[in-house]
C-alpha cells in the first residue's frame, strides 16, 4: 500500500473562492492509502513546497497528490520539488481543480464535489503510480548531411564550424546542387558560381567534413544520438585518390554522344566526366552506361592516357558503416517532368525550353558560352515568352501541383531583366497568374524589370504553343485588357513546378521521417519547430521541407546545423520515462505496435522462453527503445493481449481513474 | 425517452495533452462555464484511448465519453489522432450496432487555442446526455445506486 | 475425398516429408469432429475422420505446433488457409515447418441445423451427391447437402485456398456475392431498442465458457486481456449484465481488421449465440468506409486498424448515417 500525501492549494482565491479547500482535504484524507491531507496558500511557493517536502520525509510518503492548477503549468514544480525530498519525481499526480474546476463553476458546492472527485481520480491513479527513472542514451559527435547541395553545404559548414565532424552523402559525383547549374541569383544579380565555388572549396579543405560524393544512403538503423548508418559509395571505376583532376581522359575518352546532364542534356559530354571546372572533388567519374571500355572490354583509351594510374575499371561499390548522431536531410529539389504539358510544345520544340534549361543557356560556362542562342537553329531570339506556373497551383492533382513552387516569380524576373539587358533588342514576355514576390528587395526587383526593363508582363495563361515555319505561335489571353493575343515567339520558357527530389522518400522510410502528400518532410511544427522532423535526431534543410529560395535555404540550413549542434553539444540525452514497455511473456510478436509506431521504436528479436516440462520455447518479442519512444500510446491500444504498455500512463492506471470519477 | 430534469448526467471527458488538455485549461482560463459532471482525464495524446477504457467508463455508470484530441494532421506525435479516429469510428459504430445511443459517445478535435470550443462542446454534449436520460443499457448493475 | 485425404497423410508420413499430420479424428460421436496429431500409418488407418462434420479450424493449432521439432502437415479448407496466412503475416506460424495440404470445400455441415429440420436420432451420415444419407433411429433418411450447412458456408466467401504447398482436388475462386452482411443489414435496419434487444437476447445467454475465444484462430496472444490481472478488466466469469456485452465487444474489436471471418466462433458457441456478427459488422464497416479488406488473402497489406488516410471520415459518420454506417 501506497503512503500517500494530499496537498490542497488555494492558489490565493482563484481556487478557495469556488472550492472549500478545507473540505476537500478532509473529504481525500478518508481514501484508502492517504496518510496526511493539507491545505494550503500557495503550494508552489516556498514556504508551500517546503511543506510538501517535510510531509515526504515526515510521514515517509511513497507518492503525492497536488490539487492545485493545470499540471502543465506545475507539474514539473511539484516532481522538482519531490525529487529533492528523496521521492520519485513521477510518484506525483496533480488534480487539476483550477483550470478544470474552479475558474469554470460558479457554485460553490459543485465546485468542492468535483474538486473531491478529481482529487480521487488522482490518488487512485498514484496507488498504481511506479517509480520511472528517466534513461540516458550517449550521443555520438557526428554528424550525416545528406546531399550536398548549398542546403547540405551550409549546414555541414556550419556544424564543422562548431568543432564536429560531419560526413556530406551526395549522389551526384560532384557537390553543388543546383545551385551550381545557376547563372545569376534574384535579386543581387550576384553570379551564383562566385559565391557558391569557394563554399565548395572551403567544404573540400574542412578537416572536419568528409565528402561522399556519388554514394547514396543504403540502411539507417538506430535512433536519436545512435544512428547507425550503411552508405554504397557508388563505383566510379576511377581512384580519387590518384585522380589529380587534370581532365586529360575526358578530352581523350572517344565516346562524345552522352547527354550531358549538367546542361540538362542541351549538348554532350564524354563517357569519363568532370562535370563542370570547379566540381568538388575534381575527380573523373566513368559512365558506365555509355564506356565501350565497361560495356564490351574494348576501349581503354582513359586508362592510357592517364599519368597517374588512377583508372580502375574493376572497381565495385562500396559500403560504408558509419556512426552518426544526427542526420541532416537536404535533398533538394527537381523541376516536374514536361511529359504532361504538351500544350506548350515542350517535346515538340527544342524552342521550348525550362528556365533551368534556360538558365544553362545563359551562363557564360553553359553550352552557348553564355551567348542566347535558340537551341534549334542557333540563332538569336527576339521574342521570348515566359510562361509561369507551369505546374503549379494546378486545380487537379493529376498533372501538376497544387502548391505554389515560390521561387518561379523572382527567376522568371530575373531571366526577363536579364534577357533584356543584354540584348536590348528582344521583346520579352511574361504570362503569370499573381506574382508574388514577398521577399526582401523581391518587390523592387521584379518593378525594375517592368519599369525599367520593358518587360511585358501579362495577367493570363498561355492556352497553346503551336511550332510553325521555324517560330513558336503563342495564343494566349491577357484577363486584364480582356482579349486574346497571338504572339510569334522565337522561344518559349516555362517556369516547371518543383518537386522533392526521388530520392527523398524512400529515404523517408529509411528514417522514419514523416513526408506530406507532396513528399515533401515535414517539420516536427509548422511554426515553432520548422528544422526538426517529428522523428528526433532527423533534421531538414533546404527545399526537401519545402520550396525554397536560396536566401531562405541558406537560413534554415544554419538553423538545422545549431540544432544538430545543440544536440551534439550534449554527452547523454536524457530520456523521457513515460515511454510504452512491453512484457515479453504476454507478447505475441505479432507486430500490430510496430506498424502503428510512428518513431520505429518497436524492434523484434526470438528470444528463448522456458516452457513446460523443462522444454525451451522460442518466441518472437517486441522490445521498445526508450530513447526513441515519444511515449503516444499508439501501440498500447493496437496491442491485443495488453503486453504494450504506457508507463506513466497504463492501462491500469487510467482504468482506475475512470473507476474513481464514475463512483 | 422521459426527460428527467433533476438528472445529471457523468460525463467522462478523455483529453489529449497536447491540444485538448490545454483547450480545457483555457476555458478555465477565460471562465468558461460547462458542467461539473465533466470529468477530464489526460491522457498524452487520442491514440491512448483504449476501447475498453470507454466499456470500463459505462460500465461503471458513466452516462457519457467524450474523447478530445488535436485536430487531424496537427496531432503532437504526427499520427497519433488518424489512428484513434479510425478506431472511436469503428467502435462507436459498433456500440450503435449493438443498440447502444449513439449519441452517448462522441469524439471532437479540440485545439489549445479553442476554449471556447470546448466549453461549448462539453455544454452540448452535457445537453444531449441530459436527454437521453440515465445510462441503462451499459451500466453495470452491481453498481447502480 | 475422405481417402485421398488419409492416404496423403500417410504418404507425407512415410516419405518423412513431416513427421507429424493435424488432422481430424471423430469425438464424442461420429458428428462432433475434433482436431487431432497423428504420428503412425496405424493412427491414420484407425481414428484419422473426414466428413462434412470436419468444420474445426486447423491453422490455430499451428502456432503451438510449428515450433516443436520436425514438419507438420495440415489439411487447410479454404477458410482456414486465410486463418492461416493471418497468422503467418502475424509472425505466429513458422511457415518453413508445416507442409500445407489444401482441399478444395463444398461446405461443412452442422448436426444442429439437421435437427432444426426435424430429423433426430441420427447414427451415421454419408454423403451421395448433392445429398446426405441419414441413418436414423428412426429410419434411413435423405436431406440436401445445402440444407443441412452450417451458416458460414451457406454464405461462404470463397473457396479459394490461399497458401498450400499442395492441393488435394481442384482450387476454388473467391465468391463476391456471398450475402454474407444480409443479416447485418437486417439488423442495422431496425431501430435501436430493436437492436438492443436483440443482443439482448442472444449475449445474455452467454455462459463466458470461452469457447469462442479459446477457438477463434484471430484470438491467439499468448495470455488473453481477460486472464491478464493487470490489465483490470480480468473476469472469470460474467457479473453483470454489461460484462458479457463487454467482452464480446472486447473480443471483436481485439480481432477486427485481423478477422478472417472463418467462424468458428459461432459454430463452437454452446448457447448458439451469432457472434460472427459482431465480427462481421467491423468487416462491413472497414470495408465501406476504408475500402475492400479482407484478412489473410495476403502477406503484405496493413490491417485497416493499423493504417490510416489523412482524409478518413469522421467518427460523426455514425450518428449523420444512423445505424447504416
Amino acid at each position: 500500500m501506497q503512503r500517500i500525501g494530499v496537498f490542497v492549494c488555494w492558489c490565493g482565491s482563484n481556487i478557495a473562492a469556488t472550492v472549500d479547500v478545507e473540505a476537500v482535504a478532509n473529504a481525500l484524507a478518508m481514501e484508502p492509502g492517504v496518510v496526511i491531507s493539507t491545505n494550503y496558500q500557495y503550494m508552489c511557493s516556498q514556504a508551500g513546497q517546503e511543506m510538501i517536502q517535510n510531509a515526504i520525509r515526515e510521514h515517509k510518503l511513497t507518492g503525492i497528490v497536488v490539487c492545485s492548477c493545470s499540471p502543465r503549468m506545475h507539474e514539473a514544480t511539484f516532481r522538482k520539488t519531490a525529487q529533492q525530498a528523496g521521492l520519485n519525481p513521477y510518484m506525483v499526480e496533480i488534480a487539476n481543480i483550477r483550470e478544470q474546476c474552479s475558474w469554470v463553476h460558479k457554485d460553490k458546492l459543485t465546485g468542492t464535489e468535483k474538486a473531491i472527485i478529481l482529487g480521487r481520480a488522482a490518488i487512485a491513479k498514484v496507488h498504481l503510480n511506479a517509480p520511472l527513472t528517466a534513461g540516458q542514451s550517449p550521443v555520438t559527435k557526428r554528424a550525416l548531411v545528406i546531399g550536398g547541395g548549398i542546403a547540405g553545404i551550409q549546414t555541414a559548414l556550419d556544424i564543422a564550424d562548431a568543432g564536429f565532424e560531419v560526413d556530406i552523402v551526395e549522389k551526384k559525383p560532384t557537390i553543388g546542387g543546383k545551385m551550381s547549374q545557376i547563372d545569376k541569383t534574384f535579386p543581387t544579380l550576384d553570379c551564383a558560381a562566385c559565391i557558391l565555388t569557394p563554399k565548395m572549396v572551403d567544404v573540400a579543405q574542412n578537416e572536419k567534413i568528409k565528402i561522399y560524393s556519388y554514394s547514396e544512403v543504403e540502411a539507417v538503423k538506430g535512433f536519436v544520438g545512435n544512428f547507425h548508418v550503411t552508405i554504397r559509395k557508388k563505383a566510379r571505376y576511377v581512384d580519387e585518390t590518384k585522380c589529380t583532376g587534370c581532365g586529360l581522359c575526358t578530352e581523350k575518352c572517344p565516346q562524345k554522344k552522352v547527354p550531358n546532364e549538367f546542361n540538362l542534356g542541351l549538348d554532350t559530354r564524354r563517357a569519363i566526366y568532370i562535370p563542370f571546372a570547379q566540381a568538388i572533388p575534381k575527380v573523373a567519374t566513368i559512365d558506365a552506361d555509355y564506356c565501350s571500355m565497361l560495356k564490351s572490354g574494348k576501349c581503354g583509351v582513359c586508362s592510357k592516357v592517364c599519368t597517374a594510374g588512377a583508372i580502375d575499371y574493376k572497381q565495385t561499390d562500396q559500403l560504408i558503416e558509419q556512426e552518426y548522431g544526427a542526420i541532416v536531410v537536404a535533398t533538394g529539389f527537381n523541376p516536374i517532368s514536361m511529359d504532361k504539358f504538351d500544350e506548350f510544345a515542350y517535346s515538340k520544340s527544342p524552342d521550348v525550353v525550362t528556365s533551368l534549361e534556360y538558365e544553362r543557356l545563359m551562363n557564360a560556362a553553359g553550352p552557348t558560352g553564355g551567348t542566347l542562342l535558340r537551341p534549334s537553329d542557333k540563332t538569336h531570339p527576339h521574342t521570348i515568352v515566359f510562361v509561369q506556373c507551369v505546374g503549379s497551383r494546378c486545380d487537379s492533382s493529376e498533372k501538376g501541383k497544387s502548391y505554389c513552387s515560390k521561387i518561379c516569380c523572382m527567376y522568371t524576373a530575373k531571366h526577363a531583366m536579364l534577357t533584356r539587358e543584354k540584348y536590348p533588342d528582344t521583346e520579352v514576355y511574361v504570362f503569370y497568374i499573381d506574382v508574388r514576390t514577398p521577399g526582401k528587395n523581391f518587390d523592387e526587383f521584379y518593378r525594375r524589370a517592368v519599369e525599367d526593363y520593358d518587360v511585358h508582363y501579362v495577367k493570363g495563361m498561355v492556352g497553346k504553343v503551336t511550332p510553325e515555319n521555324g517560330k513558336l505561335k503563342v495564343q494566349a489571353s491577357d484577363l486584364l485588357g480582356g482579349r486574346q493575343m497571338h504572339i510569334d515567339a522565337d522561344m518559349v520558357v516555362l517556369a516547371a513546378a518543383i518537386e522533392p527530389d526521388k530520392s527523398a522518400r524512400p529515404l523517408a522510410t529509411m528514417l522514419t521521417a514523416s513526408m506530406d502528400t507532396n513528399d515533401f518532410f515535414t517539420e516536427a511544427h509548422p511554426k515553432l519547430r520548422p528544422v526538426e522532423s517529428p522523428t528526433a535526431g532527423i533534421f531538414l534543410s533546404g527545399a526537401c521541407q519545402g520550396p525554397k529560395d536560396i536566401p531562405e535555404t541558406v537560413a534554415q540550413a544554419g538553423a538545422a546545423a545549431s540544432k544538430v549542434i545543440g544536440l551534439l553539444a550534449k554527452d547523454n540525452l536524457t530520456c523521457n520515462p513515460c515511454v510504452a514497455k512491453s512484457d515479453e511473456m504476454m507478447c505475441n510478436g505479432c507486430s500490430a505496435c510496430e506498424k502503428v509506431c510512428p518513431y520505429g521504436a518497436i524492434t523484434y528479436m526470438d528470444k528463448e522462453f522456458r516452457g513446460p516440462n523443462r522444454t525451451t520455447l522460442i518466441r518472437r518479442v517486441a522490445s521498445v527503445n526508450p530513447a526513441v519512444c515519444q511515449g503516444c500510446g499508439a501501440c498500447t491500444v493496437a496491442c491485443p493481449s495488453g503486453a504494450m504498455d504506457l508507463q506513466g500512463f497504463s492501462n491500469s492506471q487510467i482504468m482506475a481513474e475512470v473507476d474513481a470519477i464514475c463512483k | 425517452m422521459q426527460v428527467n430534469e433533476t438528472f445529471t448526467p457523468t460525463i467522462v471527458a478523455f483529453c489529449c495533452n497536447w491540444c485538448s488538455y490545454a483547450g480545457a485549461d483555457l476555458s478555465g482560463t477565460n471562465r468558461l462555464n460547462y458542467p461539473a459532471n465533466v470529468k477530464i482525464i489526460r491522457i498524452p495524446c487520442s491514440c491512448r484511448l483504449n476501447p475498453m477504457f470507454i466499456l470500463r467508463a459505462f460500465q461503471r455508470g458513466a452516462d457519457g465519453v467524450i474523447l478530445c484530441g488535436c485536430h487531424p494532421g496537427d496531432c503532437h506525435y504526427t499520427t497519433g489522432n488518424y489512428y484513434a479516429r479510425r478506431r472511436m469510428t469503428l467502435l462507436f459504430s459498433m456500440l450503435d450496432f449493438l443498440g447502444i445511443e449513439k449519441e452517448r459517445t462522441r469524439v471532437e478535435w479540440v485545439s489549445a487555442a479553442e476554449g471556447a470550443k470546448f466549453a461549448a462542446t462539453m455544454n452540448e454534449f452535457v445537453d444531449t446526455v441530459t436527454k437521453l436520460g440515465k445510462n441503462k443499457r451499459l451500466e453495470d448493475l452491481r453498481c447502480a445506486k | 475425398m475422405r481417402e485421398m485425404i488419409k492416404a496423403k497423410a500417410i504418404e507425407l508420413l512415410e516419405n518423412g516429408t513431416v513427421n507429424r499430420v493435424l488432422g481430424w479424428k471423430a469425438g464424442e460421436f461420429f458428428y462432433d469432429l475434433t482436431p487431432g496429431i497423428f504420428t503412425s500409418r496405424e493412427e491414420i488407418e484407425e481414428t484419422f475422420e473426414y466428413s462434412v462434420f470436419s468444420a474445426a479450424n486447423l491453422s490455430k493449432y499451428l502456432i503451438a505446433e510449428s515450433r516443436k521439432e520436425g514438419k507438420i502437415a495440415v489439411f487447410l479448407k479454404p477458410c482456414d488457409s486465410y486463418s492461416f496466412q493471418q497468422l503467418l503475416k502475424e509472425h505466429r506460424i513458422w511457415r518453413d515447418r508445416v507442409y500445407v495440404v489444401g482441399i478444395a470445400c463444398d461446405g461443412m455441415c452442422s448436426m444442429d441445423v439437421i435437427r432444426d429440420k426435424g430429423i433426430t436420432g441420427v447414427t451415421a451420415v454419408e454423403e451421395d451427391g448433392e445429398n446426405l444419407k441419414l441413418t436414423t433411429l428412426y429410419g434411413d433418411k435423405t436431406i440436401a447437402k445445402a440444407d443441412a450447412l452450417l451458416e458460414r458456408c451457406v454464405h461462404c466467401k470463397s473457396r479459394k485456398v490461399v497458401v498450400f504447398d499442395e492441393m488435394i482436388g481442384e482450387n476454388g475462386e473467391e465468391i463476391p456475392d456471398s450475402h454474407r452482411f444480409d443479416m447485418v443489414e437486417k439488423l442495422e435496419a431496425m431501430t435501436p431498442e430493436e437492436r438492443f434487444a436483440f443482443w439482448r437476447g442472444e449475449l445474455s445467454r452467454c455462459i463466458r465458457c470461452n469457447a469462442c475465444r479459446n477457438v477463434c484462430p484471430a484470438c491467439s496472444c499468448e495470455k488473453c486481456v481477460f486472464d491478464n490481472d493487470k490489465s483490470g478488466i480480468a473476469q472469470k466469469a460474467a457479473a453483470s449484465d454489461f460484462e458479457e456485452n463487454n467482452f464480446h465487444i472486447i473480443r471483436a474489436f481485439h480481432v477486427a481488421s485481423r478477422c478472417t471471418d472463418c467462424g468458428e466462433c459461432s459454430r463452437v458457441c454452446p448457447q448458439n449465440i451469432p457472434l460472427h456478427l459482431l465480427n462481421r459488422k467491423f468487416i462491413r464497416d472497414i470495408n465501406e468506409l476504408y475500402g475492400e479488406y479482407q484478412a489473410g488473402s495476403d502477406m503484405d497489406t496493413k490491417p485497416p486498424l493499423m493504417n490510416f488516410t489523412t482524409d478518413d471520415c469522421e467518427p460523426s459518420v455514425v450518428y449523420e448515417r444512423g445505424g447504416k454506417v
